[in-house]
């Protein structure tokens, strides 16, 4: 099994939510994070002030899945989240040891 | 004469819209501040109407308009109002409305006042502190300069004046209070900036307004809320009030456009905090010069007090003074600008009871009363402030501590957040029980229901 983790820009959640649906993808954690990468942050002028806002708001998706399912959602994740502007984000996948659900006990494939 | 029912109705009226502006400005500051530290900075504009509305009942009035017959100070002959009840007011003539009519209405004034100082001691006040030096100020330089700017004396049946403060009997021009609201907070505000110091951050990680709409919002009921003010100081529904209120409304909104011009040449862009500065600056300048200047003027005075006040909130960077929400770059500049401004656009051809100003063939006698008014309430202000708040630093202590200032001034003083930033669900962590002291009493309560 493997944890995808992907860091979009939030207006792209929707988009690869319902992607992920069509795939077949039934559960996902959202959080919303900020953060910063080679696009750095933006700047504002209040009164005259200059201020950089370094942390940009972004969202992070959590998805576990099957490992012959992993390259295609990865995949399917990059692909509705590309904007092909600056910031757009990163995806990346882990392997998972272990997954339960905490209702059933369930382990491993059954759980997800 | 007799009680003007019209005349009484407006000033009545004027009064509630001039205390909504003391709310509003509490909007306008608040949104300003961080989100940590805005219940604190609203806090000190309520505690100003509380604190100020009892003193002026007391003894503020009569100190500010009682006749003592000094031009410096008020007597305390109307001390609690009792005497004032069913009496007209005199004011340098006498006016159909009530003596109480007036001293209500006078109130909002004193206490919009020390509320205009707090934002430029932004996060970093203590509570206690702030409320002493708002009754200590009110009491020695507030009532005072009212007295000085706004009390024409009494006058008799045989048309002898008495009492008249010292700058009213002068000449000064100053319709609504350009100094001795504006210019005398600003100066004050210039003061506490640099008794209380600079906060931790300042020009480093300097603070961002947390909420800009509440900042429009605060714009708005100030704007609202000043046609009472400037319209209001007519004391009557006269032509003069209606002068007045039309050149509130075009002098704000020719310094609104003033600003984001600037804005946007110098910045790139138009903002929205800049709109609602930029509105507030033209208030400010309009207020001394509204009944006294034709209404294309008070369009130039509003787009110069737009444009220069826009330019002098930078000026805190330069000269290393936090004057966190800039009360001198927009009320003690501001203020300046309008009063002087009288003495060049001023004419009695809008109001037989102003001036001639250079422009109008009254020569340059009219600027240099209205550069002494800016002057000598400006200067008395700002070192009486002085005096007065690091009296207050090394007695109580003013400023609170650094891990205070961090943490926040509003868990600090307050025990409170403006925020539940606990998510919608409000599932979250923390969401808080009630602690022991008052579950018991909540216990006692459930018995008492069931016996």
């Amino acid at each position: 099994m493997k944890l995808i983790t992907a860091i979009i820009k939030p207006f792209k959640l929707d988009d690869v939510k319902s992607a992920l649906e069509a795939y077949g993808i039934h559960g996902m954690t959202v959080s919303e994070a900020s953060g910063y990468g080679r696009q750095r942050g933006h700047t504002e002028v209040y009164r005259g002030a200059e201020y950089t806002v370094d942390l940009v708001p972004k969202v992070r998706l959590e998805v576990l899945v099957d490992d012959d399912d992993a390259d295609s959602v990865l995949e399917v994740i990059v692909k509705s989240a590309q904007t092909g502007r600056i910031g757009d984000g990163k995806a990346w996948m882990v392997p998972v040891d272990a997954v339960v659900r905490v209702r059933t006990g369930e382990r491993g494939i059954d759980a997800l | 004469m007799e009680l003007n029912a019209g005349d009484t109705a407006w000033v009545l009226a004027s009064t509630a819209l001039v205390l909504l502006m003391t709310p509003g400005l509490a909007f306008f500051y608040g949104g300003m501040t961080k989100a940590k530290s805005t219940l604190n900075m609203m806090m000190m504009s309520f505690a100003a109407i509380a604190i100020v509305s009892v003193l002026w009942v007391i003894y503020g009035f009569s100190l500010a308009f009682g006749n003592s017959g000094s031009g410096y100070y008020g007597a305390f002959s109307v001390s609690g109002l009792s005497s004032a009840v069913g009496e007209l007011t005199n004011n340098g003539g006498m006016y159909g409305i009530p003596l109480l009519a007036f001293a209500g209405f006078q109130l909002m004034f004193a206490v919009i006042t020390p509320a205009l100082i707090s934002g430029a001691i932004a996060d970093r006040a203590k509570f206690v502190t702030w409320c002493i030096f708002i009754a200590l100020w009110v009491t020695i330089v507030y009532f005072p300069v009212a007295h000085w700017v706004f009390d024409f004396g009494d006058k008799d049946a045989a048309g002898n004046v008495t009492g008249a403060g010292w700058l009213a009997a002068h000449g000064v021009l100053d319709f609504a209070g350009g100094t001795a609201v504006h210019i005398n907070a600003g100066a004050a505000g210039l003061a506490l900036a640099i008794v209380l110091g600079r906060r931790a951050g300042f020009k480093k990680s300097p603070s961002r307004p947390h909420n800009v709409p509440l900042v429009l919002i605060g714009a708005g009921l100030l704007w609202f809320g000043w046609f009472g003010f400037n319209a209001g100081s007519a004391l009557g529904a006269t032509d003069t009030a209606a002068l007045a209120l039309l050149n509130t409304q075009v002098a704000a909104a020719a310094a609104l456009g003033g600003w984001l011009i600037v804005e946007r040449i110098r910045d790139g862009h138009a903002t929205s905090i800049g709109a609602a500065s930029g509105a507030v600056a033209g208030l400010v300048a309009i207020t001394p010069a509204c009944a006294f200047i034709a209404p294309w003027a008070a369009v130039v005075l509003g787009l110069l007090a737009g444009i220069v006040c826009s330019l002098a909130v930078g000026l805190k960077f330069k000269f290393n003074f936090d004057d966190s929400l800039d009360v001198v770059g927009v009320h003690l500049v501001g203020g300046i600008v309008g009063t002087l401004f009288i003495g060049l656009f001023a004419t009695t051809v809008v109001n037989s009871a102003g001036a001639n100003g250079l422009f109008y063939g009254g020569g340059a006698e009219l600027l240099g009363k209205q550069a002494l008014g800016a002057f000598a309430v400006g200067a008395y202000s700002f070192i009486v402030t002085l005096i007065l708040g690091f009296g207050l630093e090394k007695t109580l202590g003013f400023r609170i501590t650094r891990d205070a200032e961090l943490e926040g001034i509003d868990i600090t003083e307050h025990a409170e957040t403006a925020y539940e930033f606990e998510g919608l669900s409000g599932a979250g962590f923390g969401g808080g029980a009630l602690t022991a002291k008052t579950k018991v009493s909540a216990a006692v309560k459930d018995e008492e229901v069931s016996v």
